[in-house]
């Protein structure tokens, strides 16, 4: 397989992971929030009805009012295309940003051939 | 809005301030030795590659997986990005997709964010890269290999988060019962990102075997032995 049809299909993966399976995914708290979250009790919106536990330390994140914010797009009220969209449009961001920083970093190849 | 997870990373504030500073400057210092190790590794192919690996990184770590009643997990990464890019790059690749996280999605504290980086990108990938190399060295294949190391990297890794407690968490609960509540679902959170890596790697492999970075160096390594 061509490296670029390779890297074509990983992206399509990615997107398609990211763009619909996300829909699929457990909305349970994850390991960690489990653990930050033990001693209290939340309702079934996810607001804290008792307790004390870590969360409550929890401060507001500085970030809070990203239009991608908790992965959705702000003002879109379609649960699945707002996680979906956030979600295809966050894989773009991290290829977009990380192949590009990886790009200008990496070792060009008449370096590497007169060393 | 809870039919999807918001929070997959430390929150600001559950660790104080102070400790938080130190883990930023140490996870600052350990990427700029990543930068320095990884232009190295960096050429013209891996490059793109170590993007999708991003890419692909931040994709999964949405697919939370049910774990035990009431409690899912995700991907970290750590050992999948090590394997395939090698551990410098790689652990570059877990922190770009922290730093999109916490930019973006507001998921994890910027305050947080070297807590966090710590503890996914630098600690669970080097612990998943050591033992991938171990393992490949005593003729381990690579798919079991990918699985062991990955569960070792997510309990290690969330081990991580207990010492930050231990220095700047909350009186109650206490360290010993923190580690005990993370270590249990990390576990299984650990072989679900095993099978993960394992079935990732397996493709990899098999499309480009000349793309997977860990089986290019235990070739070289063995030829140089």
């Amino acid at each position: 397989m061509k490296t670029r049809v390779f890297l074509l299909v990983g992206l399509l993966v990615a997107l398609g992971l990211a763009g619909v399976v996300s829909n699929f995914a457990s909305s349970q708290p994850d390991g960690l929030d489990s653990v930050v979250r033990d001693g209290c009790t939340y309702d079934a919106e996810d607001n804290k009805t008792g307790g004390t536990c870590v969360a409550d330390r929890t401060e507001d994140t500085e970030t809070a009012d990203s239009p991608l914010a908790d992965y959705g797009i702000k003002g879109l009220d379609n649960r699945y295309l707002s996680t979906g969209l956030s979600g295809v449009l966050g894989v773009l961001i991290t290829a977009g940003a990380g192949g590009g920083l990886f790009w200008l970093v990496r070792r060009r190849k008449p370096v590497e051939t007169s060393a | 809005m809870n039919n999807h997870v918001v929070a997959m990373h430390i929150s600001n504030g559950i660790i104080d301030g102070p400790v938080s500073g130190i883990y930023a400057a140490i996870a600052a210092a350990a990427i700029a030795v990543c930068v320095l190790r990884a232009r190295a590794d960096l050429d013209d192919r891996l490059a793109p590659m170590a993007g999708l690996v991003a890419a692909f990184i931040f994709a999964v770590q949405m697919l939370n997986f049910p774990v035990l009643p009431g409690v899912s997990g995700h991907l970290l990464g750590g050992t999948l990005a090590a394997i395939l890019v090698g551990p410098w790059v790689g652990a570059l690749c877990v922190t770009v997709v922290l730093v999109v996280q916490a930019l973006v999605f507001a998921d994890g504290g910027v305050t947080a964010l070297g807590l966090n980086v710590t503890n996914m990108a630098v600690i669970g990938t080097s612990v998943g890269y050591l033992l991938v190399v171990v393992l490949l060295r005593a003729r381990v294949p690579l798919v079991w290999a990918a699985f062991v190391a990955s569960v070792a990297g997510v309990v290690i890794a969330s081990q991580g988060f207990v010492l930050q407690y231990a220095f700047g968490g909350a009186e109650t609960p206490s360290i010993g019962e923190v580690a005990a509540l993370m270590a249990g679902p990390h576990v299984l959170i650990g072989i679900g990102e095993g099978l993960i890596t394992a079935v990732t790697v397996s493709a990899v492999a098999k499309a480009r075997p000349d793309l997977v970075y860990a089986l290019r160096t235990s070739r070289r390594e063995l030829v140089t032995v």
